[in-house]
């Protein structure tokens, strides 16, 4: 349990953080799509009998990066790409678990997370990458604002927006690939895009919207991981419930201060 | 000193259409101020998008400071309005979040501002009067108050060649008259090239040293005064 909340710190601040980009360049299913090639990583790493968690990871990375690429170079409109890379993903994750014949609890345990299966090796995994991850946002906050604010002007005064959305592409893989023993692969891009869209209802800036974002994706890890050790539900089931309910308390929220001002 | 920009028989089609843009022929020096006006589809946006690199001219060739536009090298000289230039994010953005941005072409992609970025920030917000403003979210300002901030956000980066894309499209008579008032003032100010197209080129007809025509070619260029009466912007008349 406290290796599981030690991850989840880095899942909670990191998901939000990533996602925030995602949601305001209208890329919030991205992670979905992502989601679905590391299953079939997952699926590779029990066919070849090596860590999920790594395959995943390489997984993720590629089919983030071949998203970027089809945008980038074909012409392949954004929602056209991701269809691609969703369904061959899962049919992909589909095929080589049933070659590896692991339709077990494992796996079930990596679709919707759990609690008992993070291990040393995953934290110390999850806290370099959340780390380098976060590290990463921070650098690069400002250009990725610049190019989420107005792409085009971006572009023309020499902004390599290009490589920012691979960079956010990649970042995102490595998120999913962190936050896939907490939350799940099915439901980990919920984690990056709920606690966003909640901030953005009562923050009053772009680094206030962030900031609430991470503490409400912070705060959804902790009650959610905590709910479902003493219910025993699956973790990320109940983190994302956790995440809708914080918006539709912002969302209220924002109601009741445009009826008083 | 190379012109600021030039197009040589620039034409352009999109793949499998006609061509929107023929032989076109464009001499902008630097510190000039220049409407390029035009009916909607009649070829404004294209030619910024080939002066600018965005798109390759289908036949002849586009120059941007003495270098071919599309592999132009110092891109932070530039600063553009696209059409309807409007934010790209549902988040709450302040006028200070989106001018800080404007900076990211000159200092690079990584780290925080430092305190000369800030003090041109301050300075460029201060330049197009939203300084009670700025830390005011953008949604909540004026068509005009909004594409003043992008304006800001274009001169952070202190460029040597703005240009505006429609930059009036959907505000009002006295805000356009506002807007091209503060790119007079930024053009004499600073000596920084515009070229602001509009297919409402009334309020900076009095400004400009220059007024170029396109439909499909270019059909007029010289001085305002020169040009014939019934083509003067019909669009701006005070109420």
């Amino acid at each position: 349990m406290r290796l599981a909340f030690a991850a989840g710190t880095f899942v909670g601040l990191l998901a939000p953080a990533v996602g925030f980009f995602l949601v305001q360049r209208r890329l919030s299913l991205i992670g979905d799509g992502i989601g679905h090639v590391a299953f079939a990583g997952v699926a590779a790493g029990y066919l070849l009998g090596i860590s999920p968690v790594g395959t995943a990871l390489v997984a993720a990375v590629l089919g983030a990066v071949a998203i970027e690429w089809l945008r980038a170079h074909h012409r392949t409109a954004g929602d056209q790409a991701l269809a691609l890379l969703f369904y061959t993903g899962l049919a992909a994750g589909v095929v080589l678990i049933s070659a590896a014949g692991a339709l077990n609890a494992n796996l079930f345990a990596f679709l919707f997370g759990s609690i008992l299966t993070v291990t040393n090796g995953d934290l110390v995994l999850v806290a370099v990458l959340g780390a380098a991850g976060l590290g990463l946002i921070a650098l690069l906050y400002r250009a990725l604002l610049a190019a989420a604010l107005d792409e085009e002007g971006a572009r023309v005064a020499g902004v390599p927006v290009g490589a920012l959305n691979v960079a956010l592409a990649a970042l995102t893989a490595v998120t999913i690939a962190v936050s896939m023993r907490i939350v799940g692969i099915l439901l980990i891009a919920a984690l990056m895009v709920l606690p966003v869209i909640a901030a953005s209802r009562v923050a009053w800036s772009v680094r206030s919207t962030i900031f609430l974002a991470m503490a409400i994706g912070l705060g959804s890890v902790y009650v959610g991981l905590t709910t479902s050790y003493y219910a025993d539900l699956a973790p990320g089931g109940v983190i994302v419930l956790v995440a809708a309910g914080s918006f539709v308390v912002a969302q209220a929220t924002s109601t009741l201060l445009q009826r008083r001002s | 000193m190379p012109l600021a920009l030039e197009l040589r028989g620039a034409s352009f089609a999109y793949p499998g259409g006609p061509e929107v843009l023929k032989k076109v022929d464009l001499a902008v020096d630097s510190g000039e101020f220049i409407a390029i006006a035009g009916p909607n589809g009649g070829g404004k946006t294209t030619l910024l998008r080939i002066a600018l690199g965005l798109e390759r001219p289908t036949r002849g060739n586009a120059l941007l400071f003495g270098e071919p536009a599309t592999r132009f090298s110092r891109r932070a000289r530039i600063g553009y309005l696209a059409q309807r230039a409007q934010l790209g994010i549902d988040a709450p953005v302040t006028v200070r979040e989106i001018v800080a941005t404007g900076r990211v072409p000159r200092r690079g992609l990584f780290g925080p501002l430092s305190a000369a970025d800030r003090a041109i920030v301050e300075e460029s917000i201060a330049r197009v009067g939203l300084s009670a403003q700025s830390d005011s979210v953008l949604a909540r300002l004026s068509g005009g108050q909004q594409q003043r901030a992008f304006i800001a956000k274009a001169l952070a980066a202190r460029p040597d060649l703005l240009v505006l894309d429609e930059p009036t499209a959907g505000v009002d008579v006295d805000a356009q008259d506002a807007l091209a008032a503060l790119l007079e003032r930024l053009h004499r100010d600073l000596g920084v090239t515009i070229l602001f197209a509009s297919h409402e080129f009334g309020a900076v007809e009095r400004f400009v040293e220059r007024l170029v025509l396109v439909r499909g070619a270019i059909v007029f260029d010289g001085a305002p005064a020169a040009l014939p009466t019934t083509w003067h912007d019909p669009s701006h008349v005070h109420s």
